[in-house]
This record gives C-alpha cells, structure tokens and sequence, in this order.
C-alpha cells in the first residue's frame, strides 16, 4: 500500500468472456472519500469493471484491492470483504419474499452476526434516512421503482460499508422517480462516502462526482476531474466528446 | 350388452374367504396409499439435493448427479422395478441376496416398489427442482452474494425461498405420476388398488363395478393432491407478486 488515502486500487486489470476481450488493461485508483463516475456506451465493460471491485466478476490478469483486502488474491474470503462493499443494482433486486424491513436485517444477523434487536434498530434508522420508515413491513412487490431503490441503498448501507458501488441506479425508474434516488445518494456523498457510480445521469456526475472515468471497448479512455471532462472538451478523446454530444443534446 | 350390474358385490365375501370383496379393495388402496406417501417422501429430499447439487460450481458434484439423473430418468419404470426385484439381489454379496429373499414376501415387495419409485420419481422431480432455481434471476444471486452471504446461506435464505414456490405447480405433477405409477407394483406380486381391482374382478366376475371403483378412488386421491398442492401455493404466495393463486 503506498498512499493511506487510497480506497480502492485497480490495476492493470484484463478479463475474456470467452474469446471476447470485456476488459482491457484496465487502471484506476478511488481515494476514501471520492465520488468517481463511470459512463461510456452500453457494451463497454462499465459494470464489469464494476463488479470486479468486489469479485463478483472474477478477472484473469491484473489486480485489484480495496482498503487493505485483495481482491484478486484467490486466499482473499470474498464473503468478509463483500460484506463491506455495498453495491446496489439497476434493478433494485430487494429479496421479493421478504418485507422490507427483513431484507434490510437478513445481512447483519447472518453475516455480520447482529443481534435481531440491534439489526433491526439500525434497519428502522436506515429506513429513517432514506424516507421508506413507514413501508418497513410492505413486501418491494407493492412498492415503487423509486421506493424499491431507496430500501436497496438502505439495505447496503446497513452493513457500514467502507465502499458503496452503484450499477445504473437510476436506468429501470420511471423518469418521475429518478430524483428521489439521486437525492440519496447526493446526501450520502456529502457525508463523505466513497462511492462508484455507473451512470447516464450526466447532471448527478456534474454535480456530485469528483472524477469521471470514460470507457469504450473495455478500455478507459478518460479518466479526469469532472470539471475537466464537461469544459475542457477539446481536449478530450473523440469517442468521449462523440458520447458527450449524443448524451447531452437533451 | 348383458351384464348384470351388482353394486352390492363389495359386502359380499370374495371366494378366497379373505373378506368381503370391498375390504379386499380398500386393502388395496392402503398399500398403494402406503407405498406412494413413502416414496413420494423420499423422492422430495433426494429430488432437493440432486437438484442443488446440479447447480453448484463443485464439477465432481455435478457429475455425479447429472449422472443419477441420466440414468433413471430414461429406463422405463417398469424395466427398473424389474432389475431392482430380479438382478439386483442376485449381484449383491451372497449373503446379502439370501438376506433379502428370506424377507417376507411382501415386505420384500414393498421395499422393492418402494426404491424403484423413489429413484425414478426423485431423477424427474429434481430436474424440476434444478430449474426452478436457476430461474431464480441472476441478479438476485448477485444481490445475495454482495451483501456477504455465503453460498449456503444465500441458497437457504434468497435462492431456494423463491425457487420452491417456483416449483410447486410442476412439483405438483411429480406427486400425481407417484400415486398412478405405484400401479407397477402389481406387476411384482403386490396387490395395491390397480392389482386387488383385477385380482377381484376376476374372482367376482363383476370386473365393471370394481373398475369403475378404482377410477373413482385414484381420481379422488389426485383430487385431493390437487387441491392440497393449491392450498400450499396460496399459503405461500408472496405479497405483491403475480402467481397462478392469485
């Protein structure tokens, strides 16, 4: 480990489907604190690169590590580290048969090893901060896209993350509902939470990020300050300037 | 057509002077009641672990049970019963066939049945179980394995939840086929309700009245599995979910 400040660290890292090269020598670095967009065209290896931060997507070369966890090192118990690295999908995936306030305490009792008081103290607190207190004992299948979401970053952040991953948040909600995600995560942000974010929302980005990272054909292409990459367009790479104006144009 | 119809054939005494012909049925129906609960029992947890087996990343685990299912999924029930009854004590130790010919009879043919069966139900009932869970999205196992659950845990606590309700309907079929295929076992000797139905109809010359039984009594106990099938997926039914008990 070289810098204390260093969250995560991807380095060099390369991984086949198959024949197909997904990702491509892939290097970055997220520092504790830092909100790091990713975007790029759909089939870019966003996600995967993703995923990769907590092994959900195992690679073949390079390495990986977050804190003081590697990831890569196949000694490396994935189950202690994931529990730690809370990651919320595009399509929410809240356990549909349970209510929400279970699904937020079946991770603390089970992983964390929570006494069932103390988890489900922390689930009303979390539920409290995401503004879904009073659904905790609705089932996701009766609750909105936007509500769903919001209990899947309570959900995660219920097991104190050091890292909060987010694959396309805000792509499955209705366009009404979008806010009421970007909002928690904004506050979540500026309480100093380390986070990546998979996204098309080129306002959240301006907003909220620190740095955007650009990828294409599984490469990164950019990877600078966000003020950078909206204003200093000219000296941006074709194919990001290409995304910039298709994105924007709106 | 002349047949003289006789209702009343059940009260009378068969001519082996075993009982009336009406006890002799429904001694019938109690070995296939017997047979079928057992083996159905058998078959569920097998069925459970064969399936899970075939969706884990261990290779030899996979094998293993792709292969049990290859095996007694293709030979006709009726081809197993058979080596199960005739070959198989012949190939075990000496001692061990002896064994089990010395069994009373019909025990021996029970157990028979009851092995065969199970096997054969239990190679089908897991391909069912096998689907179910890998229908259960990817995402969900995803969503189980990033929050740190354990593969145990997350087949217990995510996966096996939503794929059991995912099963019961085709489970269903599985537990039908086990009352009507433990009709074989008359081909062994043992009289369960198919056997004793043509025993009887043959001792009493009034086959029509105790074909007819039968049929009502095998429609009467799929019925009832039906029914009961119905009540578990209603009880079980998630809130807010589509499901065919809505």
């Amino acid at each position: 480990m070289k810098n204390g400040d260093d969250m995560i660290e991807i380095k060099n890292v390369s991984k086949w489907y198959g024949d197909f090269k997904v990702l491509d020598d892939c290097s970055a670095v997220v520092s504790k604190g830092e909100v790091v967009v990713v975007c790029g065209p759909s089939g870019s290896g966003k996600s995967t690169l993703m995923k990769t931060v907590n092994g959900l997507e195992p690679v073949q070369q390079g390495e990986i590590r977050v804190a003081d966890t590697v990831v890569t090192d196949r000694k490396t118990r994935l189950t202690a580290l994931r529990s730690r690295v809370g990651m919320v999908f595009q399509h929410f995936e809240l356990f549909p048969h349970l209510n929400v306030l279970d699904n937020l305490v079946l991770a603390q009792t089970k992983v964390l090893k929570r006494p069932l008081a103390e988890a489900r103290e922390r689930a009303m607190l979390l539920l409290r901060r995401v503004d879904m207190e009073a659904f905790s004992e609705k089932f996701p299948g009766n609750l909105s896209g936007g509500q769903q979401q919001r209990v899947a970053v309570a959900r995660s952040l219920a097991m104190d993350p050091m890292v909060m991953l987010f694959d396309e948040p805000t792509s499955a909600l209705d366009p009404e509902m979008v806010g009421e995600v970007l909002e928690v995560m904004m506050q979540l942000a500026r309480e100093g939470m380390t986070m990546i974010v998979v996204t098309h929302e080129m306002g959240f980005a301006r907003k909220v990020s620190n740095r955007v990272i650009f990828m294409d054909r599984g490469r990164i292409v950019e990877d600078c300050p966000k003020d950078d990459f909206f204003e200093r367009r000219d000296e941006r790479s074709e194919r990001a300037r290409d995304f910039l104006d298709k994105i924007l144009q709106h | 057509m002349n047949y003289s119809w006789d209702w009343l054939i059940f009260l009378q005494p068969s001519i082996t002077g075993e009982g009336a012909y009406g006890y002799l049925l429904l001694r019938g129906l109690l070995w296939t009641l017997a047979i079928s609960s057992l083996s159905w029992v058998l078959a569920v947890a097998i069925a459970a672990a064969v399936g899970i087996a075939r969706t884990l990343d261990f290779v030899v685990l996979r094998f293993l049970a792709a292969t049990y299912v290859n095996i007694f999924r293709n030979i006709p029930l009726l081809v197993q019963l058979f080596l199960w009854y005739f070959v198989v004590p012949e190939l075990l130790p000496t001692a061990w066939g002896t064994a089990i010919k010395r069994m009373d009879p019909l025990l021996n043919q029970y157990f028979t049945v009851v092995v065969g069966l199970t096997l054969y139900t239990a190679a089908k009932a897991s391909e069912h179980i096998r689907s179910g869970i890998e229908s259960v999205s990817a995402g969900q196992k995803q969503a189980g394995r990033s929050l740190g659950l354990t593969t145990a845990q997350s087949y217990r606590y995510v996966i096996l939840p939503q794929a059991m309700r995912i099963v019961i309907p085709p489970m269903t079929s599985d537990f039908l086929n086990v009352f009507k295929n433990s009709s074989v076992a008359l081909t062994i000797g043992l009289l369960e309700l198919a056997g004793a139905t043509y025993q009887l109809s043959e001792f009493s010359a009034q086959p029509f009245e105790f074909f007819a039984a039968a049929t009502l009594i095998y429609m009467m106990i799929t019925y009832t599995v039906i029914l009961l099938m119905r009540a578990v997926e209603r009880c079980t039914r998630i809130a807010g979910s589509l499901g065919a008990a809505s």
